[in-house]
């Protein structure tokens, strides 16, 4: 048994080394995630923390290391946004599409092209390992202290080709009281079963704000695991968004430690699966110290055979006093097929503390969808329009012009009318 | 305009309409009363189309087409109008843009151009005036954290917005304190003319001093056993329903 199980990890890894060249992770990590790459398997439901979703989907194909072209990034880079662009495709930087002086000088480069990668933290998932084994390229961004950044920074992934694999690591740091925006949207052109394969690592420092912006938007038959891994220091906002539409197998595991005090974590995700989607959202938002406030809002709208999964831990440590730390997760099953896993998790070692965590799961209001057919509006449209509802005050909290970019794919991609 | 005829209807296989007929002409108001379980609030239920209800007898005629079989939506687009008794409150959906979808979905209906954003704003605010509703109100969530007044103005600017031909109350005044009923009461007078008509299903006299009803119908377990000039709501208030289950015979 357990030759054979290696056996899955080795021509798995067999087939992305095949066309790979060296990378950009330092020596030593890559090295030390090769080795542990070695005595790793794939997770399967019987890992708790893999309990909702199979990853056969996945281990079972032969990504491989590929370069990809694309013409041109209408319609991917979003309307009106004021931004600094960089584009990767298959995991590769593409310069014809970024101002490499202006990024320079607002703080963003490329580790191919010699910035390091920092934060790395060693990990047991094999993902992250084989992240940190095969990884192409990436941004650090790097915001210098009080420096606010007027333009967001807009990274767009894009897969191309079948079964190619995008490993991409980017690092993010926010000095001392600066602020900055990033949006990272991820789409296919012409990709069939591409698995994007994405670690993030964030330090916000002290005072400091950061806004993550994420558009999850590959075509249906792909495959998306990201890991962040946030770490915030005193007096700092980090707010997060993620936006999940695309992707057959979507996993996003979300971890955040709130390392100083009176910090604030914001958490919001909108997912809208239909088809054979997948969609699992794991977070942990550790409050190690007193006087922080997160709030977490996931809300998903599953339809066809869809299934969603939610796991959200909030850890409050001993000493952790005066923390405010709520959870909601959300869903509603349009359809008989379809299938939910919410499992909300408190763990409170604090006495003082005031924390909420729900769940619910349901259909739409019935009495709602007769009350709008009554005054003319068709049943189809009164569905839509109380699906959408359900989803709006996540997608209201994601600023203009990054919300119109999402209405407009959620216009194309189910005819939804904007709000 | 609606020719009701021997309406039979029923609900989880229990038996509610009981034979109702009932004619209503443009420009009339009528009003239905009757003591609670009479079957009231069942025929605008059935009339506006709700599934819960099942017709087993009977005909619904509506400007010369078939009730019966046509979807609620396309009633409305027809132009008959149910103003609830309990409005559903729809968090996430705002006031304006139902309306809009409302307005433009009848337009489709009848081969008309959705109305411009210009000229709808120009519309909410004269039909908001109707029933002196806060233009702050139009905005928010339909009927969200309303008052149980709020929501039955905001029935009434919907039913102004709309321009039904036919209108049915269902029990509008409950709930409201006499400013609000008051408020109600006017804009469904403003918005009469000779070409639609109202229903107003109430169980008190007290509304049809605002809104003064051309007929009086009396509805009892299931079929409509007395009509009469608006007089005959002052002695139902006065006298309750039991003289007229003695007239029908019944042991009070």
């Amino acid at each position: 048994m357990e030759v054979a199980v290696e056996n899955i990890v080795h021509k798995f890894t067999k087939a992305i080394a095949d066309n790979f060249s060296g990378g950009i992770m330092p020596e030593n990590v890559r090295n030390k995630a090769l080795a542990d790459l070695q005595e790793n398997r794939f997770p399967t439901t019987r890992d708790e923390y893999w309990k909702y979703t199979r990853v056969n989907r996945i281990s079972t194909k032969s990504f491989k290391t590929q370069q990809g072209k694309i013409s041109n990034i209408e319609n991917l880079k979003i309307a009106d946004l004021d931004s600094h662009v960089v584009v990767f495709v298959n995991g590769f930087f593409i310069p014809e599409f970024s101002d490499l002086d202006a990024l320079k000088n607002s703080g963003v480069n490329l580790l191919s092209q010699g910035a390091e990668a920092k934060f790395i933290e060693y990990s047991t998932h094999i993902f992250d390992q084989l992240n940190q084994a095969f990884t192409t390229d990436g941004v650090q961004i790097h915001v210098a202290k009080n420096v606010v950044l007027e333009k967001s920074i807009e990274i767009i992934h894009i897969q191309t080709g079948n079964e190619v694999i995008n490993n991409l690591y980017h690092s993010i740091e926010i000095e001392r009281h600066a602020q900055a925006q990033v949006v990272m949207s991820f789409y296919s052109v012409d990709a069939q079963q591409c698995f994007t394969n994405l670690n993030t690592t964030i330090r916000v420092h002290d005072g400091a704000h950061l806004t993550l912006s994420k558009i999850q938007t590959e075509d249906n038959s792909n495959y998306h695991i990201a890991t962040e891994q946030v770490n915030q220091d005193a007096n700092s906002n980090f707010t997060i968004n993620t936006i999940t539409l695309g992707g057959e197998l979507v996993r996003n595991n979300l971890n955040i430690r709130v390392n100083g005090q009176n910090c604030e974590t914001n958490l919001n995700s909108a997912y809208i699966l239909k088809e054979n989607q997948l969609v699992d959202n794991h977070t942990v938002v550790d409050h190690r110290v007193a006087n922080c406030v997160s709030n977490e809002l996931y809300k998903g709208v599953i339809d066809d055979k869809a299934t969603a999964v939610f796991n959200g831990k909030v850890f409050v440590r001993p000493d952790a006093q005066k923390i405010n730390a709520f959870q909601s997760n959300g869903n509603v099953v349009l359809s008989n097929d379809a299938s939910v896993n919410s499992k909300p998790e408190l763990e409170i070692y604090a006495d003082d503390v005031k924390c909420s965590h729900g769940s619910t799961t349901g259909q739409l209001d019935e009495k709602a969808i007769f009350y709008l057919r009554s005054r003319g509006i068709g049943e189809k449209q009164a569905r839509e329009l109380l699906v959408q509802a359900f989803v709006g005050d996540v997608l209201d909290k994601l600023q203009e012009p990054v919300r119109a970019h999402v209405d407009s794919i959620l216009e194309n991609r189910f005819g939804w009318q904007p709000a | 305009m609606l020719k009701i005829n021997n309406l039979h209807a029923s609900i989880d296989g229990k038996e509610i309409l009981k034979g109702l007929n009932l004619e209503v002409k443009p420009g009339e108001v009528h009003a239905i009363m009757g003591p609670n379980g009479a079957g009231k609030s069942t025929l605008a239920s059935v009339l506006a189309g709700k599934e819960d209800y099942e017709i087993t007898n009977g005909t619904i005629d509506f400007e010369g087409k078939e009730l019966n079989e046509m979807e609620p939506e396309d009633r409305a687009r027809e132009g008959l109008f149910l103003a609830f008794q309990y409005p559903v409150e729809i968090p996430g959906v705002s006031n304006i843009n139902f309306l809009r979808a409302a307005l433009n979905a009848k337009r489709e209906y009848h081969n008309m151009e959705p109305l411009s954003a210009k000229d709808f704003m120009a519309l909410v605010r004269e039909k908001s005036k109707v029933v002196e509703l806060d233009p702050k109100l139009a905005s928010r969530a339909v009927n969200e954290g309303f008052s149980g007044g709020e929501k039955k103005r905001n029935e009434i600017f919907q039913m102004a917005m709309l321009e039904p031909k036919l209108s049915i109350l269902d029990e509008t005044d409950s709930g409201l304190d006499i400013d609000a009923l008051r408020i109600v009461a006017n804009g469904v007078n403003t918005l009469k003319s000779d070409n639609n008509a109202t229903i107003v299903i109430t169980h008190y006299q007290r509304l049809l001093d605002y809104i003064v009803p051309d007929f009086v119908h009396v509805l009892y377990n299931g079929k409509i056993v007395k009509s009469g000039p608006k007089e005959l709501a002052l002695e139902l208030e006065e006298k309750g329903y039991d003289w007229i289950k003695a007239e029908l015979g019944e042991i009070v």
